[in-house]
């Protein structure tokens, strides 16, 4: 197969992007584990902040959907 | 590219779904074409008629089941803007509540085999989160005036932090929609997609298909977690945008 | 790359670029977001949330009732507990006065006729002392008079003329009290 640099580019540079998304399952996971600590600290407390939890989780996922669609971008679109 | 590339071997196209086609005639889409993004938001008007208006219109004191459902997303949107926008955030119900019935609606129908996403499009998360984010800066605008700014200077910080802090806060607010739209549309994308990778892994393996096919059944089973918590956090992520245009002390 | 051009293209087979990109489709699905998004609205606002709330609060006013209702009746069950409590007692004590009158009246009765057989009695005893007075004091006057008869027989036929009755009677008379 002859070589395209730019295509080598376009695929090292998505599979790069998909180390963001670990980022992100290790920000996701710090969340819920801190959530589950606080929780089993104090389980009165915890009924009430799953709406925190679910918006912390949503921001720390965002990140790695970003590097997710870079990824894409890359493999689909440039 | 990619798939032209793989040619003989992997031919996958994962993205191949989320094309949008014209259903009558063919040709170029027009901004009135009826488009297959028409066909499943017409389904998802239905869905939402079926379960909220005939489903409820025995009006029974003891509710039948989807009744019950009703009942329990309404009170289930009613308690979360009360909670985190406060009893003024309740004007906006219906329009909260349509948010969220149409993303949650949209989203499982979308996970029916064959059916079209109208959710994973940018355009349309990218619709719904600028209309939040302009809603919100306009009524906040409107409600407090320029204290409105008071967002953005944080005044429990030291002095010589603030207009840097406000920098940040502003760059953090204009980012929102953004992010609002791309954590839905990319989610759900990203779902579909890889159930699409994982199929097409199946079609080339013979017997081994069934590892792929065992994949395809957990991701489906994730992404109907993804469908009603992305709904959820669409849907919260507008209250607490609501609850900063209401009260915007910092 | 190459292939937006392609991608951009309508009718090229699968454009092999992200559909989510392709701007040709954005006025479309905006426009069609938009019509669902104010249809879906006007139904929730006009019909489907008011009949939920409607419900709801129906609901809420119906357990209130029945719940009011069941206080009412639960007072009222307590109200016919006591009242029959009061009752049962007034009875018990109406039923024990009656019961201690009529033992005071049993006991006058009683009294009265006691006393009254105990008059009769003293009555009738007086009378048979009286009639067994009579009787002895006529037996005692038969016994003198036989007495004398006897004695005046005798002292006659011993020895006549010796005596006269008067003489005799006194005789016998001392003797018999004696």
């Amino acid at each position: 197969m002859e070589g395209n640099i730019a295509e080598l580019g376009q695929y090292i540079g998505a599979g790069l992007a998909c180390i963001g998304m670990g980022g992100a399952g290790i920000g996701v996971g710090t969340v819920a584990g801190n959530f589950l600590a606080g929780a089993l600290r104090n389980p009165s407390a915890a009924a009430g902040q799953t709406a925190t939890l679910f918006i912390g989780i949503a921001f720390a996922e965002a990140l790695g959907i970003f590097s997710f669609l870079v990824a894409l971008l890359l493999m689909f679109a440039v | 590219m990619a798939t032209e590339e793989a040619g003989n071997g992997f031919n996958i196209h994962p993205m191949d779904q989320f094309e949008i086609k014209s259903l009558f005639g063919g040709g170029p889409i027009e901004w009135y074409s009826f488009t297959n993004a028409t066909l499943w938001m017409g389904f998802a008007i239905l869905a939402v008629v079926l379960l909220l208006v005939v489903g409820t219109r025995k009006r029974a004191i003891v509710p039948s089941r989807s009744q019950s459902v009703a009942e329990m997303m309404y009170g289930f949107i009613h308690k979360m803007i009360e909670d985190v926008a406060g009893k003024e955030g309740l004007k906006f119900f219906p329009y909260i509540f349509t948010l969220f019935i149409f993303i949650l609606v949209s989203n499982f129908l979308g996970l029916l085999p064959t059916s079209f996403t109208t959710t994973s499009h940018i355009a349309v998360t990218a619709m719904l989160a600028m209309a939040v984010f302009v809603a919100v800066t306009v009524l906040g605008f409107y409600k407090n005036g320029m204290k409105f700014l008071g967002l953005f200077w944080v005044s429990s910080a030291p002095l010589a932090l603030r207009p840097i802090l406000a920098v940040i806060e502003l760059i953090s607010y204009f980012v929102r929609p953004v992010s609002h739209s791309i954590r839905l549309a990319g989610n759900v994308m990203a779902g579909h997609a890889v159930i699409k990778v994982f199929a097409g892994f199946a079609g080339a393996l013979g017997v081994w298909a069934a590892l792929p096919i065992l994949s395809i059944t957990a991701v489906y089973g994730l992404e109907v977690l993804v469908a009603g918590i992305q709904a959820y956090v669409f849907t919260i992520l507008t209250c607490v945008y609501l609850n900063d245009a209401l009260h915007p002390s910092h | 790359m190459a292939d937006t051009s392609h991608g951009a293209a309508p009718g090229a087979e699968s454009a092999p670029g992200m559909p989510q990109l392709d701007f040709s489709t954005f006025p479309n699905q905006i426009f069609w977001l938009v019509v669902t998004l104010v249809i879906l609205y006007l139904i929730l606002s006009r019909v489907a949330l008011p009949r939920i709330a409607t419900v709801l609060a129906e609901r809420q006013g119906a357990i209130q009732r029945d719940l009011d209702k069941a206080e009412e009746l639960k007072r009222t069950a307590q109200d016919a507990e006591d009242a029959y409590n009061k009752a049962l007692a007034d009875a018990r004590s109406q039923a024990s006065e009656i019961v201690a009158e009529a033992k005071a009246d049993i006991q006058k009765d009683l009294d009265k006729a006691i006393a009254k057989a105990d008059a009769e009695i003293a009555a009738k005893a007086a009378e048979s002392e009286k009639a067994i007075q009579a009787i002895r004091d006529s037996a005692a006057k038969s016994v003198a008079e036989v007495a004398q008869t006897a004695t005046a027989d005798i002292v006659n036929a011993v020895m006549p003329n010796a005596a006269d009755a008067k003489s005799i009677k006194a005789a016998v008379t001392a003797r018999l009290k004696g």
